[in-house]
């Protein structure tokens, strides 16, 4: 099926309605996304080791949110031709029929550039461009452009979700520094084992959808490998980042214990072919994706506790 | 006198107006929150301080 029948079809079901309610607007932002964003970005801020005052850093992770939720709804607005015919997400506003898609963009675009003047008003230039510029490397870069042209999607279109710790570092010092990069990196890395196994046990959703998705254009014994090369970069990069600014012997600690735990199940995923798979339903590429949520977590909450444990003199290696 | 019946759509319409309204009033609370914040900044003067200042 074409892009272009498809936009038609979803947009013929969503102009039936013009009465959305605030939770059908409010869904657009993709708020499960913003969680990750709001937390990522908020160890961000809290790690610099520039104190900002309260209110400063609270209208900073809400403006870096509200930036967060405006690509989201801009992705909405572009996807909803596939978004209908994949059953994760067909019941979104726009396949759902309750927001249509001028009103997505509509909504997208204009807190796309509220959030942006608001975070540069709120804090400084260099934050709000690198928000300016997630926004529009979400949207365009990976949105418009690679999702459905090329099976490194996830791998390209990773880093914009892996901007906002260094949005929020931004905010507080104002500049891009080396323990900026890092958590950058984290997320970054994290990304592809992240959804190749939610596409694992996704089965079928984006064949039907027609995204170049690893599995759909490399098959699923491929995608099971590059789940455990891109693992196996990870735990080196995780690990190794212990020993850095961001590090410690706390961060050190969990970081071994996660990647241990994410190893393991990388190495199980690739040892099983897709009979095994489907046997227990997925039972190893579900833990995996669980575990991925609680690996990203803990690395970042790491983070923040060798920041607060630096405020008595206890963080890091000194 | 009886009134109309609410239709669906008039709950729907206020939920969405009370729940702008919120987020406006939200919104005018943290900038005034955020003035108060930069105005008694250390590093804070004002145009005409600053211009004595060059």
């Amino acid at each position: 099926m074409s892009d272009a029948s498809l936009n038609t079809a979803s947009q013929a079901a969503a102009a039936q309605t013009g009465e959305a309610g605030f939770r059908d607007f409010f869904a657009l932002l993709k708020p499960r996304v913003m969680t990750l964003v709001v937390f990522t970005a908020l160890v961000g801020l809290l790690a610099a080791p520039v104190a900002v005052h309260p209110v400063v850093g609270l209208a900073a992770i809400l403006f870096i949110a509200v930036g967060g939720g405006a690509a989201g709804a801009l992705n909405m607005w572009w996807e909803s031709d596939i978004d209908a015919v994949m059953k994760r997400t067909a019941k979104r506003p726009i396949p759902a029929g309750k927001v249509t898609r001028d009103e997505a963009f509509a909504f997208g675009i204009t807190l796309a550039v509220f959030s942006v003047v608001m975070l540069w008003l709120a804090t400084n230039a260099l934050a709000a461009a690198i928000l300016a510029f997630t926004i529009f490397f979400y949207v365009v870069i990976y949105t418009i452009g690679l999702k459905r042209w090329t099976p490194q999607n996830i791998v390209i279109g990773g880093a914009a979700g892996a901007f906002p710790p260094m949005i929020g570092w931004a905010a507080a010092t104002g500049t891009v520094s080396i323990e900026s990069v890092l958590m950058f990196a984290l997320i970054f890395m994290w990304t592809p084992p992240h959804f190749w196994a939610l596409a694992l046990f996704m089965r079928g959703d984006y064949d039907t959808a027609g995204v170049p998705m690893l599995t759909v254009t490399h098959g699923r014994k491929s995608t099971r490998l590059h789940i455990l090369v891109y693992t196996v970069l990870l735990a080196i990069m995780a690990i190794g980042a212990a020993f850095t600014g961001i590090g410690g012997p706390v961060y050190l600690g969990v970081a071994l214990v996660f990647n241990a735990l994410f190893l393991r199940d990388a190495v199980a995923i690739w040892r099983r072919d897709e009979d095994q798979a489907e046997a227990d339903n997925y039972r190893v590429e579900k833990r995996a994706f669980r575990l991925s949520l609680w690996y990203l977590f803990a690395h970042f909450t790491a983070i923040l506790a060798e920041a607060a444990l630096s405020g008595f003199g206890l963080g890091g290696w000194a | 006198m009886s009134f109309r019946e609410e239709h669906e759509l008039h709950k729907r319409r206020f939920g969405r107006n009370l729940g702008l309204g919120l987020v406006l009033a939200g919104f005018v609370a943290l900038i005034f929150g955020l003035t108060v914040a930069k105005v008694t900044d250390d590093d804070f003067m004002v145009p005409t301080q600053q211009q004595e200042g060059n």
